[in-house]
């Protein structure tokens, strides 16, 4: 009894960790996140101004030509981001994914978020 | 030895920094509060350096001036582990190692909400000689500061600090509240304490090119902290109250300096102490090691 417990405890955190790898915050977006508009899209200076705030904060995992790292970090250059809303992009910078090792940048200033969603979204 | 001999040593780490933008470097998103903290963690992997000074004068003591050499690393992007290596120099005295600190801050939750919680854990092997103020609780005054450092220093004490911290990001505005219990882990009783922060960048959007001194690099704010009694006497009265406006500025290739003066707001607060921090972020030291084994 005590062993049959025992596995079954091991397939339910098995599958706790499944989910979590597979479903990623991209499958929670809330609907008025996703259809946040940006503000400054398609705006040369906040490209070049996004630009900027990702040599400071990302580069340094994602790297300078944003193609990451091939193992912990991803490239941004990416069908998760060219599907992505310019809304889902910020969502997601915003809240991070803690648990998968992206910290959440919710105390940049939000221009400065939008800055870097418009940048990215010129990579893709 | 004398203050300046901190100046000194202030000096050499600012200079280091200056040294050092050759090496991986990044910009933190932390805040130039010195006492409180928000729940911004180090980015996994990243080191940051920082040295937090205070320089005061206790009523009827001489000037000191005290610095807390903190190591802070990101472990995981929930969890951060930092060391304190904290000194002190008293004019007409002597400057004293007094003690080290151990810290761990994580977030429980995994998401962002209106009001982020941050749990902070921390062990202390200081002196009663140790002068950095980095928290002030229970009945902390000025008379604790002005003593000699060889009778203070023969205090010795193991304490371990719990705080809560709360965060809200509103409109670029950070408000961070930090709620603070200690304990020495020999006989004394619980101490309480506060911290309230509030903090905003100068200009919100990034400059569209390289700039130094441009206006979102300036981050300004105030913080509030105090003690709030103990166990034994869970009051105001014989508590020391502190405001600070603050400012920090955050130089290219991971350079942060910060700046507040402190002004007392009760009988035992010191009437003013002044801070200084200089802070250099280093970028996934991990990579270093892995480069220079050969792996990659």
């Amino acid at each position: 009894m005590k062993r049959a417990t025992f596995i079954f405890i091991c397939i339910v955190f098995n599958a706790i960790l499944a989910f979590a790898a597979v479903h990623s915050h991209w499958d929670h977006i809330p609907a008025k996140d996703h259809d946040r508009a940006n503000p400054v899209a398609g705006q040369p200076e906040a490209n070049a101004a996004g630009a900027l705030v990702y040599g400071d904060h990302c580069a340094q995992c994602h790297g300078a030509d944003a193609r990451g790292d091939g193992r912990k970090h991803p490239s941004l250059r990416s069908d998760n981001l060219r599907k992505a809303s310019d809304g889902d992009i910020e969502w997601f910078l915003r809240q991070g994914d803690l648990a998968h090792g992206m910290p959440s940048w919710a105390s940049l200033p939000a221009e400065q978020r939008w800055q870097l969603v418009t940048y990215l979204k010129s990579l893709q | 030895m004398s203050i300046s001999s901190i100046k000194r040593a202030f000096g050499g780490v600012l200079f280091l920094a200056c040294c050092l933008p050759a090496l991986h470097t990044a910009r933190a998103q932390e805040k130039p509060y010195f006492v409180t903290y928000s729940y911004d963690l180090e980015e996994p992997g990243n080191l940051d350096i920082e040295t937090k000074t205070a320089l005061a004068r206790p009523d009827g003591s001489t000037r000191y001036g005290a610095s807390a050499l903190e190591l802070e690393y990101g472990v995981l992007a929930w969890w951060t582990s930092e060391l304190y290596l904290d000194g002190q120099a008293t004019a007409q005295d002597s400057t004293v190692f007094t003690g080290f600190r151990l810290e761990n801050r994580i977030r429980p939750l995994m998401h962002d909400h209106i009001i982020n919680p941050a749990l902070y854990v921390e062990y202390e092997s200081i002196s009663g000689a140790d002068k950095t103020l980095l928290e002030v609780v229970g009945h902390d005054g000025q008379s604790d500061l002005s003593e000699l450092n060889g009778e203070s220093r023969k205090e010795h004490e193991h304490e371990a600090e719990l705080k809560l911290i709360l965060t809200s990001n509103v409109k670029s505005w950070n408000i961070s509240e930090n709620f603070i219990a200690e304990k020495n882990l020999g006989h004394s009783p619980w101490e309480f304490g506060y911290a309230v922060g509030v903090a905003r960048p100068l200009r919100t959007a990034a400059a569209g090119r390289p700039c130094t001194f441009c206006a979102n690099r300036w981050i300004a704010g105030v913080e509030a902290y105090g003690g709030l009694g103990d166990t034994a006497a869970l009051t105001l009265g014989e508590t020391s109250h502190y405001i600070a406006p603050l400012i920090g500025w955050e130089a290219p290739k991971g350079l942060r300096l910060s700046f507040s003066p402190g002004f007392g707001l009760t009988s035992t607060s010191l009437n003013r102490v002044y801070r200084i921090g200089v802070a250099y972020e280093f970028s996934q030291i991990g990579n270093w090691f892995r480069h220079a084994g050969g792996t990659q």
